[in-house]
């Protein structure tokens, strides 16, 4: 059992710190650091401009995408040096959140089964940030429920039309490409009769609405499709088998384990290291200390996880479901971790933004929670996962599960 | 990097989960539950002939010298099996004090008993209701002979070693604690068996009056000495827990497998479902946060006391949530004296207290994490 750096890992490291230390935007370091989960741009410039540039510069001296293969604009690393990359990368790491689900989803799923003049042609671009891809799955219909989507594919020559819509469609409003799932026979049981492609979201009949959201920002979009072409040749995996394409998809978000995942912790520590409370710091009092225990425990134990799954993956085993465990561990805890600062902020807590302590950071943390809690699986979702893929408890029982699309209820109460 | 137990060390896990499995299955544990013995004597002698006691004693000490990370593995098959010996007292209170204070003396008189089963020993810390504290110490040495009263200790009244911390000044400050060692011929020793909430694991009141010791360690060097201890026996007691929490979280999905209420198993039930995976959750941070906890041990780093006090937090937190919830899986069977549940529930309420409670660790957790920031 040990932390060290083989020799090979230990050059890696080296290699990738005095890169980083000559080239990286040394102007947002601070801004970064100080940025937490729910308080996204930076003051003086435009944060999109600033990733891509960052991710571009990456991509020309192969660090971005590590584990990428080479001629699809990777770097071909093991999961270890994926690691010590974002360890040293640091805060500049916070950059990639809008390449996220392009990288650990789309690009993934392109890799296995697009076509080998298609990966070429849209990996590269993908991988050093020209471009961005969402993925267009959930509906109104099918959030949890994936499967449950309406958006119609129909075959006509050798192009599909399609027509319907998505919602909390994060990024669309930037994003050049998306992946998208569709139905294309509702005769048959839901997951039976579902397809993949991917598009370009300029695509005439694409209209991307954003969604003001509960946190006040607008990162995800509503996305309607109005008789929108794609031909054949960009559809990924066969027809009616898009179920086990997107499977793939959400097999991968799992392979995206880093080093950290947001807990909130150390910002809550460093809070109540220096607030005073009562003629004293904070961290003095019982109480204070602990929460902050408790909370402690599941931050290391978070990161212990990880570190373990990553031990793991490097002795070539699949990251398994277990790895459900990051976001329904972190998500709750952000949200109560935030919910404990504001409570010891007291009446003041109530203000956000610029007035507020620590210029609204737990406060853009709170209104921002509840969606970590919903994003890429519902924290019932998660526990779902666990227990019947994990522990091999029985499925839930499906009353949709046999019988043809067009005939599931589609109303609670009628 | 290689954050995991070698192939060998999965192997000794194994070979202790089979002889447990064998030797110690739920009906021996019963035996000393029930109050037909103080512990499993056999268990004992063969925990002895498997070298699992002296496992992390040096071989000039008459052990296997393996090292801690060996010991962590059967640490957790004891916890598993919820092994009825006196395990933790000997071999993570007084083996780690003799190994990290005693003279050389001292570790040959006692080492090879340790390893061989011949002697069991203890720490007597506590004097009655509070945490480990230097001002707690009432109990005196002066001139080799110590007088006053220790509850609980654990395993007292079978122990043949006692190492004791006692008050040798009085400035106020942690060096007014020292070690002594108490052999079996010492005379003046009162020992008084006391009921506890987990019969499977004695504990004990020790008066001592006048009686003869010999110090461990240099005089006003105790209260050091037991913290390292304490942060040692934490992390191997984090491996007991995680072991009985595993087993508890196992006990829970197979009831829910194979019970059928409303036609269909239990444990197709969301409201179940979802508390085995709340139980899954808190045993994997707890094995994680005690994996690094045995790592710091293995190579005694610098990390070591805050890893021990995550270590002890986050598993003791986990045997007591998975042993709870164990029963109410069971529903009424669960609260019955013939099923098992019960002495999960016991043993994680019992460990969970043994070496100062969640609260003291708590405490010293965030100390620590204090003075690692301003450093
Ligand atoms: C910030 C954010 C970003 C997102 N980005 C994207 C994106 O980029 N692309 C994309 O495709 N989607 C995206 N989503 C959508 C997200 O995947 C869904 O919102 C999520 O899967 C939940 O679906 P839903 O919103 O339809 O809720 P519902 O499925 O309607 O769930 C409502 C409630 O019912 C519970 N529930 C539902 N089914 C079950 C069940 N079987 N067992 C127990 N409880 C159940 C849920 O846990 C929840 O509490 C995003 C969502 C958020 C909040």
């Amino acid at each position: 059992m040990n932390f060290d750096d083989t020799p090979q890992e230990a050059a890696f490291r080296a290699e990738a710190r005095s890169w980083i230390a000559a080239n990286a935007p040394k102007q947002y370091e601070d801004e970064l650091r100080a940025t937490s989960l729910g308080r996204v741009g930076l003051k003086n410039a435009d944060i999109l401009e600033v990733a891509k540039a960052w991710q571009k510069k990456k991509a020309d001296a192969g660090w971005a995408c590590l584990h990428w293969p080479k001629e699809y604009g990777g770097r071909g690393s093991s999961p270890i040096e994926r690691v010590i990359w974002q360890q040293e990368e640091g805060p500049y790491g916070k950059l990639s959140g809008m390449f996220i689900i392009g990288h650990g989803m789309c690009g993934p799923t392109m890799m296995a089964y697009a076509s080998e003049a298609h990966k070429r042609q849209y990996l590269p671009p993908l991988a050093s940030g020209e471009k961005v891809w969402c993925q267009l799955f959930s509906e109104p219909a099918g959030g949890s429920d994936v499967a449950g989507l309406r958006t119609r594919a129909e075959k006509r020559g050798d192009d599909w039309v399609i027509n319907g819509q998505k919602i909390w469609t994060s990024g669309a409003h930037y994003s050049d490409y998306g992946i998208l799932l569709t139905r294309t026979d509702p005769t048959v049981p839901k997951h039976k009769g579902l397809t993949m492609f991917f598009l370009d979201m300029k695509s005439p009949g694409v209209e991307v609405r954003p969604i003001k959201q509960a946190s006040g920002h607008s990162d995800f979009n509503e996305v309607y499709f109005t008789d929108v072409v794609i031909p054949d040749s960009q559809r990924l995996g066969a027809v009616n088998d898009g179920w086990n394409v997107a499977l793939t998809t959400l097999m991968n978000e799992r392979m995206s384990i880093g080093a950290g995942v947001a807990t909130g912790f150390p910002e809550l520590f460093d809070f109540c290291s220096n607030l005073m409370l009562d003629d004293r710091p904070a961290i003095e009092d019982r109480n204070v200390r602990s929460k902050l225990a408790s909370w402690a425990v599941k931050a290391s134990g978070l990161k212990y996880t990880s570190i373990r799954a990553i031990s793991a993956l490097s002795k070539g085993e699949r990251p398994g479901p277990e790895n459900s465990i990051g976001k329904l561990v972190a998500g709750p805890m952000i949200q109560d971790v935030a919910t404990y600062a504001l409570d010891l902020q007291g009446a003041a807590g109530v203000l956000s933004g610029p007035e507020a302590e620590l210029a609204g950071k737990f406060q853009a943390m709170l209104l921002r929670a509840p969606g970590t809690r919903v994003e890429g699986g519902t924290d019932e979702i998660m526990r779902n996962i666990i227990a019947e893929r994990v522990l091999g408890l029985p499925g839930d029982i499906r009353v949709d599960k046999d019988l043809p699309f067009n005939q599931v209820p589609t109303k609670g109460r009628s | 990097m290689n954050f995991d137990f070698s192939d060998d060390q999965k192997q000794l896990r194994d070979q202790a989960r089979k002889f447990l499995a064998e030797k110690c299955p739920p009906k021996a544990v019963r035996v000393v539950l029930d109050g037909k013995e103080p512990y499993d004597r056999a268990l004992w002698k063969g925990f002895a002939e498997m070298g699992f006691l002296g496992v992390a004693i040096p071989e000039e000490y008459g052990g296997a010298g393996a090292g801690h990370l060996e010991l962590c593995v059967i640490a957790e098959e004891v916890g598993r099996a919820l092994a009825p010996v006196p395990f933790s007292s000997t071999v993570y209170l007084a083996a780690e004090a003799l190994m990290l204070a005693g003279s050389d003396a001292q570790k040959q008189a006692w080492l090879p008993k340790i390893a061989n089963g011949e002697a069991i020993g203890t720490l007597a810390l506590f004097e009655g209701t509070g945490n480990p504290s230097p001002k707690a110490i009432k109990c005196e040495a002066a001139n080799g002979v110590l007088n006053g009263t220790k509850k609980p200790v654990a395993d007292g009244a079978i122990a043949d070693l006692i190492i004791v911390a006692a008050r040798t000044g009085s400035t106020g400050r942690d060096g007014d604690i020292s070690l002594f060692l108490v052999g079996p011929k010492a005379g003046g020793v009162e020992a008084k068996a006391l009921t506890n909430l987990d019969p499977t694991r004695g504990q004990a009141e020790l008066t001592f009056k006048n009686c003869k010791a010999e110090p461990l360690g240099a005089a006003g060097e105790g209260w050091s000495i037991i913290t390292q201890v304490l942060d040692r026996a934490a992390v191997l007691t984090a491996f007991e827990q995680v072991g009985g929490s595993d087993r508890a979280l196992e006990m829970g999905r197979d009831y829910a497998l194979d019970r059928i209420a409303f036609g269909r198993p239990i444990g197709s039930f969301q409201a179940v479902k979802h508390m085995l995976a709340d139980m899954y959750v808190s045993a994997t941070l707890a094995r994680s946060n005690s994996y690094y906890g045995a790592w710091a041990l293995s190579t005694n780093a610098p990390e070591l006391p805050e890893a021990a006090a995550s270590a002890r937090i986050s598993a003791t937190q986990a045997f007591q949530h998975c042993a709870k919830n164990n029963i109410q899986v069971h529903g009424g069977m669960g609260f019955t004296w013939e099923f098992d549940c019960h002495m999960y529930y016991r043993r994680a309420n019992a460990l969970a207290l043994g070496l100062g409670s969640l609260s003291y660790w708590e405490d010293q957790l965030i100390d620590r994490m204090r003075k690692r920031n301003a450093a």
